[in-house]
């Protein structure tokens, strides 16, 4: 019977400064126990709680797909107590992973369907899982077209240029990378990810949408998706609250009876326009 | 006596809330556990008739105009009044928000004071009568009790040694004014750990304050303590460990204590909302005893007058500072 | 099985149990009730103790594992969880309303494989409850109306009755019967007293509470009646509701160092603060009074009931009405959230 709250130990492998203004790093941590990245078994969508001693954990989406092999990736923002010390940690030194936790997104339910993927901002870690993933050849026969639109404010503040560069040469994939306002340097698209969802109108026909992003994009999102007939079962998305658990115990993550570590973080639409907006 | 000035605040209330003077009256409503009654928002004339005025409103209404829009009543004796003039001086509260229903206060019932009298049975009603308390319930076998005790032996240790019972700002008083002090010599009675030497005065520190829950019943209370984001919430630094440590319990109340020196009123709604019973006013009625003496100065009587402690002269005592 | 005990025969029987368990039981501190270990006679004139008996399986501040603090060290920086308990335990003449608070707890802290809280689940497997049937219900008790009552078995090894001189012992689980097998077997007429006292407690909780509609209409119907506007005006979102309440679970998780010695500590922590839900970024979904008076409520009336088929997440014990330094009564607020659903 494995005590949930023990991290499994792991070290920093690599550290990358993700982002031009350094307030993003992502850290790929190795297990120092072979038999713990053995049972460490996730799918895209599910997240992890990263502890340090002394200073405490916090619940980060998982950015790297199993299909890569035994380390993780995980792109943090720099904001508080926890990862303000984590983005001053370097490499090789020691700290705890929780996990996996949380619901991965319905991959397995999803099969046969067209998928459009709508990121904003860092809030694409998870989706970069579920991209690799789905272009793995094992998975991607398995699913229909498959779009990508992500959006950020600066070039700079895009993470993961290297995976999505690859993905704009696939053919089997759509691939639609936009920044907010023009910019020195770049001649890719220009414009907010509501507007460019509009303009790429993903048809709602056999299709499955995952929606991730800031509270302020998925408000101008949806009216988009509402007018091209997408329905509330059609639309996963992927929730955050303050965490500590991660188990579903501690009761503070709640929206109504769901816990979003527990329960979550993956949700539809429809199940959400049930519940109380406490997210 | 309490009964009339009831009548009174309702109609008060009634006439307040008709003539559109205020968009509501606080105040107090029976409870529904003997000797607590409850704070209670009034918005309608219908509802100012659940208004009273007893022995046993024991909390401190001024703490529910922080954050209130609109003009709103509130029923406010001696140390209510005196806190409110606090919230005005600290731009907490504008006065013109502020309709004051100044009351006398007979002095409130310490309701652990009346259990501890009758730990061996189960009070399940109390009643005023003039001077005394009719105190009726069941024993343990089940027989009904009836016994009269004096208001003097079960009130509250602060409203003993009150000086000023009767509002000290009011747009209209309700009823006559009463008599101003508790009977208490506040000098000699207030501050009882002066009395221990050091060691004694740690170990009753310990003693008192060591079965606390950390539920914040005293801090939440308090109309002082209207900070956005409370020391004990912050992380960058985290002055104060949030587990049962000696040490936390102990830094919790010292800072807390000390956050309200200068200011506090001595209402008593900290001791009286603590579930734990702990005698919170050993430390804050010291510091307003130090106050008092060092810079002559009681809080809540002036508006526009400023707290000592947040203003510099330079002829302020250093004696305890620069021994 | 139902046994039988003479009251001046309790010591002999307890002191042939600590051989083997650490007793406690509730002790009377001047007007309030404290749990304590037991020095040999039982405490049968009380009415509930005044903080429940949840410290017995998750304690106010549990150290969950700790570390040595040394980067240096290959191990220095690698968590090690605390021992389990080292004894077994006996907790006498616990109410039912309390025992059948942990065993609404056992579906909180052991949900699944996943979710299973090692620490509570130690300790509830070391420790057997005796409950003691209420044959004077205090006037704010509610439990009938939740689920519960004066001498509900649920979550106990053993019930007990008062019958004056002497003790009844209902055997409820193995584990329990095996405690009281030594025994003398109860007479016919022992059994039927403690039938009528059963009866009378119950007759004796006059006061209901109604839930009906909250328990039939939708989560958000629920989220929106006007009484939330109200309710939490003069509620002084402290903690001690939160604290008092057996079935309250809610907790924080805690790094601390000092020298060459970290470690990570749980504590019980309150809905009603406002840093409970706030987000790293400043955004706080329960961000004002209403929002979080509302949510104690939605938690214990609709949001458990929804999760585990009906069970009520309060058992009715009345400690909450006593200790809320503002007097806001869970009874009233029950029975108003019923009627704005009519």
């Amino acid at each position: 019977m494995r005590n949930p709250y023990l991290p499994y130990p792991v070290r920093i492998k690599r550290i990358e400064v993700a982002t031009e203004d350094k307030s993003l790093r992502t850290f790929e941590l190795e297990f120092l126990n072979q038999e713990d990245a053995k049972r460490f078994n996730y799918l895209p969508g599910q997240f992890a709680e990263l502890s340090i001693p002394g200073y405490g954990e916090i619940p980060i989406g998982i950015a790297s797909s199993p299909t890569e092999g035994d380390t993780l990736l995980f792109t943090v923002f720099r904001i508080g107590v926890v990862t303000t010390k984590l983005h001053n940690m370097q490499e090789g030194d020691i700290m705890g992973v929780r996990g996996p936790l949380g619901h991965p997104y319905p991959l397995k339910e999803i099969e046969g369907k067209n998928i459009v993927i709508i990121a904003g901002g860092y809030a694409v870690t998870t989706l970069r899982a579920t991209m690799v993933w789905l272009l793995h050849p094992e998975n991607r026969p398995k699913y229909g077209k498959i779009t990508f639109i992500y959006g950020a404010r600066t070039p700079g503040l895009l993470l993961y240029p290297d995976q999505w560069r690859e993905w704009q040469k696939r053919d089997d994939v759509d691939c639609y990378i936009t920044v907010d306002r023009e910019f020195p340097g770049w001649d890719g698209l220009v414009g907010f990810v509501p507007t460019i969802t509009e303009k790429v109108a993903p048809s709602p026909e056999n299709s499955v949408a995952i929606i991730c992003g800031p509270p302020i994009m998925i408000k101008f999102t949806q009216p988009v998706l509402d007018k091209l007939g997408w329905k509330g079962e059609q639309i996963i998305m992927s929730l955050e609250n303050r965490m500590k658990c991660g188990i579903g115990i501690c009761g503070r993550c709640n929206v109504g009876p769901y816990y979003v570590c527990k329960d979550g973080p993956v949700f539809t639409k429809a199940q959400l326009d049930k519940l109380p907006k406490e997210y | 006596m309490l009964k009339e000035y009831t009548e009174q605040i309702r109609e008060v209330a009634k006439r307040l809330l008709k003539d559109k003077v205020v968009d509501c009256v606080i105040g107090y409503r029976k409870g529904t556990v003997p000797m607590l009654d409850a704070p209670y928002i009034a918005y309608t004339e219908e509802e100012a008739d659940n208004l009273i005025w007893s022995s046993f409103c024991v909390s401190n209404l001024a703490k529910f105009l922080i954050g209130r829009k609109g003009k709103s009543a509130i029923v406010a004796q001696g140390c209510i009044s005196r806190s409110i003039v606090n919230l005005i001086n600290e731009n907490q509260v504008k006065r013109e928000n502020v309709y004051i229903i100044g009351v006398w206060s007979p002095g409130m019932v310490d309701r652990r004071k009346v259990l501890e009298k009758f730990y061996d049975k189960e009070i399940l009603e109390v009643e005023e009568d003039g001077d005394e308390l009719i105190v009726k319930g069941k024993d343990f076998e089940g027989k009904e009790f009836e016994e009269r005790i004096s208001k003097n032996e079960v009130k509250r240790d602060n409203c003993f040694t009150c000086m000023h019972r009767n509002a000290v700002i009011y747009d209209e008083f309700v009823g006559e004014k009463g008599e101003e002090t508790g009977g208490g010599n506040i000098d000699n009675v207030a501050a009882p750990w002066e009395k221990l030497s050091f060691d004694e005065r740690w170990e009753a520190f310990r003693e008192t304050f060591g079965s606390c829950i950390r539920c914040y019943a005293c801090r939440n209370v308090c109309p002082l303590c209207y900070c956005s984001v409370c020391f004990v919430d912050e992380s960058k630094p985290q002055w104060c460990g949030k587990t049962q440590d000696e040490a936390d319990i102990f830094t919790f109340h010292i800072l807390r204590a000390f956050h309200c020196a200068g200011r506090c009123v001595d209402c008593g709604a900290c001791e009286s909302a603590c579930p734990m019973g702990i005698k919170v006013r050993r430390l804050t009625s010291k510091l307003e005893k130090d106050v008092r003496e060092l810079y002559g100065y009681v809080p809540g009587l002036e508006i526009g007058a400023k707290p000592p402690l947040a203003v510099y002269r330079p002829d302020d005592p250093e004696n305890f500072i620069t021994p | 099985m139902v046994k039988v005990l003479k009251k001046d025969q309790i010591e002999s029987f307890l002191s042939k149990l600590k051989e083997n368990y650490e007793l406690y039981g509730p002790k009377k501190k001047g007007f309030e009730v404290e749990w304590a270990k037991l020095d040999g006679s039982l405490l049968f004139d009380f009415k509930n103790s005044s903080l429940s008996p949840k410290s017995f399986f998750f304690p106010q501040t549990e150290c969950m594992m700790h570390f040595k603090n040394d980067p240096n060290d290959p191990e220095g920086m690698i968590m090690k969880p605390e021992p389990e308990l080292d004894s077994k335990r006996i907790l006498f003449n616990i109410r039912p309303c309390d025992a059948k608070a942990f065993s609404l707890l056992d579906k909180v802290f052991m949900k699944d494989e996943a979710s299973l809280d090692v620490y509570w689940k130690d300790k509830r497997d070391k420790t057997i409850l005796i409950g003691l049937g209420c044959n004077n219900p205090s006037p704010t008790c509610f439990c009938l109306s939740v689920g519960c009552g004066p001498f509900s078995e649920e979550g106990l090894d053993v019930l007990a009755v008062d019958l004056g001189d002497r003790v009844l012992f209902k055997g409820i689980t193995e584990r329990g019967k095996e405690i009281i097998s030594s025994l003398d077997d109860a007479e016919e007429s022992d059994i039927k007293n403690a039938e009528e006292l059963k009866k009378n407690a119950e007759s004796k909780i006059t006061r209901k509470v109604e839930l009906d509609n909250i328990l039939s209409k939708e989560i958000l119907e629920v989220y929106e009646i006007p009484l939330w506007d109200r309710i939490h005006e003069t509620c002084l979102n402290c903690g001690a509701c939160t604290f008092y309440c057996p079935t309250c679970h809610c907790f924080d998780i805690q790094d601390e160092v000092q020298g060459d010695y970290g470690r990570r500590v749980r504590n019980w922590d309150t809905c009603m603060s406002w840093l409970f839900t706030q987000h790293a970024s400043g955004h706080n979904p329960r961000g004002t009074k209403k929002d979080r008076v509302r949510q104690r409520f939605m938690h214990k009336f609709k949001y458990i009931p929804f999760r585990l088929n009906g069970e009520i997440g309060c058992v009715g014990c009345g400690r909450c009405i006593v200790r809320c330094p503002v007097n806001i009564d869970v009874r009233d607020v029950v029975n108003q959230m019923n009627q704005q659903l009519k």
